[in-house]
């Protein structure tokens, strides 16, 4: 506790003008060097969950994104511009992920920090080993995106990856703080080899078992964990369901016996749990963004904890 | 097959001298499992080195005109501690920012480069709709089949400072001759300090909501009435320069100043010498700028709230001043005033579903010349033309959206009124149903009620189609 008398009418004056310059710059929109945190814009929540194991107290996150929303078809809005403005980095998924929305707030952003090729413009999808990488750029096979499926950070390693990334690219913004963000590293790292070990074995004795999917999101998920999820309700990405299409899931899932259906936050439901009522099969709440669904909003070790497990117990439901 | 066998084994010889739980058990299964998983193992590590290779041999490649720069801190290595039991865990390949990693074919293009094509098809009650109903220059301009806008987009960072844009447009007329227009050309800085933008070039001024968007933007398949008739059929657009402010408030506001020459049909109610030399009515003189205030002018200021989560609001004001060439020393006042909002619930998919409201008012004064020559004899006189549309959009469903809009036009009375089509009140309602197969395309249905002062009433209805090639842009909210 400061003592009374300390706060002598000299350093009030003294607080006063600090005080209005802060409020001055503040009204005029610049950051004051008070503590060097980042103020760090990302465009989803599972980048963003990384990005605040990594960045801890160091930095400010903002997230564009909601949990719940569809990361393909996010809305440009102005105010957006106005966080893009103010902002030290942003980080995004790329490999196509944003491109309907992020390059026009960029755009309008004036802000040179955050310009391609940037310290401050952090595409995740760089050192990812990118699934589904088209060889022939064909719109009649549907939504494909160029740059191969941008759903990549559902596998752990692939998030150690993205966590390693993030921390240099801290490092090389914020010196002072570099040791604590590979400390952070470290840890988020450590976080997920011992966590690892327990998903793979949790689904290991359903290796090779397929799952229905709205649409195609996990194949990352699928190559780590051994599920097959390569059956969809979309004919092609982006294509909504015709009866036709649903009709020859439902009979692979009845010859198949295939017994779980994922269903994201953003996608139709009702479609899903008709397909369920038909097969006798399980819909599955599942989410690649901590927050999508209940339960996850503790950060991506939490999310994987709980698609693991819940994803074990649909499967092993059938066994019964 | 035979090294898939070599190395089944090799991996259970490696797996039999771990203390591993399994052999307690002594379980067979289990054993199986494991030795299937070591199996898969070796597998991914052996795919994972080759990467490794991979991007190492990249690397030195890339590493000769990376040397001379100094301070390029070491890769530094992803380390994975690999758990000691059932250990599928390819050590995952290290990034460093010294490595751009190359994504094949994706982003290796300078631009985006598109095409985009509408096409209209319909019919009127009106026997010449382009002469009277629909005055815009993308709209369907006759009963049957119009091409009133095939367009190529370009776009992209032109170095560090600038990015460009391009878009030039083909259309057929009545007579299915193609006219082509250089619609826009400009550069944008994205650079500046103190929040400034600038732009440069031929483009569209930032007045309103509609006029700066491109007709594939639109929500109905032709362009509405007060804009044809403040701006012309064309839209204002013009060569020139426009410098913005992003204002340094927690919510957006941005102020913007256009400075152009205002001049030719893409300036209608400015230095505008008409079709066959007159604008409404009085011939024109071809006037040239006496100086920098002799050009048009369009300052704009707008706002955007997030009203909640899943409701934004953006709104706007907006002008434009300038000299006609109907006298030595007439001029032009517009004002308009516009506003745009969107719901869209947190869970929406592709989009869908949302609605939206866009309502757009404005008015113009324009001073209009004598022309004692014309016949008949036209005074000196002060025309006041003002009006307004509001639209509703409901995306339904997944890729369906169903509009109505509502548009009011009117102005005092001018005494060339009676053969101006771009004067007299005028009222006009058109039900919409739009459905997108895709992204890329769509497939338009409207209707247009349409009553007005000097034609009576009229009815069209038309289809639109429309398809994208490309690479096209992320738009504006």
């Amino acid at each position: 506790m400061i003592p009374q008398q300390l706060f002598n009418v000299q350093s009030f004056t003294i607080m006063k003008n600090r005080l209005s310059i802060l409020v001055l710059a503040a009204v005029l929109g610049i950051s004051p060097a008070l503590y060097a945190r980042l103020n760090v814009v990302v465009t989803t929540p599972d980048l963003a969950a990384i990005a605040r194991e990594i960045g801890g107290a160091h930095v400010e996150i903002t997230t564009l994104a909601r949990p719940a929303e569809d990361p393909h078809f996010v809305d440009a809005k102005p105010n957006f511009i106005v966080k893009l403005n103010k902002a030290d980095v942003i980080i995004e998924g790329g490999a196509e992920l944003e491109i309907g929305w992020l390059p026009a707030l960029l755009d309008q952003a004036r802000n040179s920090k955050l310009a391609a090729g940037a310290p401050g413009h952090i595409s995740c999808n760089e050192g990812i080993h990118l699934l589904e990488v088209p060889s022939t750029l064909d719109r009649s096979k549907g939504d494909i995106h160029a740059a191969g499926n941008p759903h990549y950070l559902i596998d752990p390693l692939n998030a150690k990856i993205v966590a390693a990334h993030l921390a240099d690219s801290f490092c090389k913004l914020d010196a002072a703080a570099c040791a604590t963000y590979q400390a952070n590293l470290k840890a988020f790292t450590a976080s997920i080899d011992a966590k690892l070990n327990g998903w793979l074995q949790a689904l290991a004795p359903f290796k090779g078992q397929r799952i229905v999917s709205y649409h195609n999101s996990w194949p990352y998920f699928s190559e780590r964990f051994g599920v097959k999820i390569d059956l969809f309700m979309e004919p092609k990405p982006g294509i909504p369901p015709t009866p036709t299409h649903l009709g020859e899931v439902i009979q692979t899932m009845k010859s198949e016996k295939i017994r779980v259906i994922f269903v994201e936050p953003f996608l139709n439901r009702r479609t899903a749990e008709t397909v369920a009522r038909n097969t006798g099969a399980v819909v599955l709440d599942v989410s690649q963004f901590p927050g999508g669904v209940k339960n996850t909003d503790g950060g991506y070790v939490q999310l994987l904890d709980q698609l693991v497990s819940s994803l074990a117990k649909a499967l092993g439901g059938q066994a019964r | 097959m035979k090294l898939k066998i070599f190395v089944g084994l090799s991996s259970a010889l490696w797996w039999s001298l771990l203390p591993a739980p399994a052999q307690e058990t002594g379980e067979v299964e289990l054993i199986r499992k494991q030795l299937q998983q070591a199996n898969d193992a070796f597998q991914k590590a052996i795919d994972e080195h080759r990467k490794i290779i991979d991007a190492l041999n990249k690397r030195l490649e890339t590493i000769q005109p990376a040397q001379g720069r100094a301070g390029v801190p070491p890769p530094t290595p992803v380390t994975s501690a690999v758990p000691p039991v059932a250990a599928p865990s390819p050590q995952p390949q290290a990034w460093s920012p010294s490595q751009p990693i190359s994504l094949g074919k994706a982003g290796s293009a300078y631009m985006n480069i598109s095409f985009d094509t509408l096409l209209d098809a319909g019919w009127s009650t009106a026997r010449d709709p382009a002469a009277q109903l629909n005055l815009g220059d993308h709209d369907p301009n006759q009963r049957g089949f119009t091409l009133p806008n095939a367009e190529i987009a370009l776009d992209g960072a032109v170095d560090p400072y600038f990015k460009g844009f391009a878009n030039i447009v083909l259309k057929l007329d009545s007579q299915n001759e193609s006219s082509i227009e250089l619609e826009e050309a400009f550069l944008q800085s994205s650079s500046l300090p103190a929040n400034l933008q600038l732009k440069a070039g031929q483009f569209f001024a930032a007045f309103g909501r509609q006029n700066p968007q491109h007709p594939h933007q639109w929500a109905f398949v032709d362009s509405p009435l007060i804009l044809a008739r403040a701006f012309g059929p064309e839209g204002l657009r013009n060569v020139g320069g426009q410098l913005s402010w992003l204002m340094p408030l927690p919510f957006f506001s941005e102020l913007s100043l256009g400075v152009f020459n205002g001049e030719g049909a893409t300036a209608h109610s400015f230095r505008n010498p008409g079709e066959a030399g007159r604008v409404h009515g009085r011939e024109t003189l071809d006037r040239t700028p006496r100086g920098p205030g002799d050009l048009l002018f369009t300052p704009r200021w707008s706002t955007s709230f997030d009203l909640t989560d899943q409701q934004t609001l953006l709104a706007g004001a907006s002008a434009a001043f300038g000299p006609n060439d109907t006298a030595s020393h007439a001029t032009t006042q517009i004002y308009g005033a516009d506003v745009y909002w969107k719901w869209k619930p947190a869970r929406a998919h592709g989009g869908f579903p949302f609605v939206s409201w866009q309502t757009e008012g404005l008015y113009r004064r324009f001073e209009a010349g004598a022309d004692a020559a014309a016949a008949p004899a036209l005074p000196r006189e002060t025309l006041r033309d003002y009006g307004f549309y509001s639209q509703v959009l409901w995306g339904f469903k997944t890729r369906w959206v169903a509009g109505l809009r509502g548009e009011y036009v009117d102005g005092n009375n001018g005494a060339f009124d009676a053969e101006d089509v771009f004067r007299g009140q005028r009222t006009r309602l058109s039900p919409d149903l739009t459905w997108y197969p895709s992204e890329f395309s769509k497939l338009r249905l409207q209707y247009n009620y349409d009553q007005g002062k000097s034609f009576g009433t009229d009815h069209s209805v038309w289809l639109q189609v429309e398809f994208l090639l490309g690479a096209h842009g992320a738009h504006k909210f």
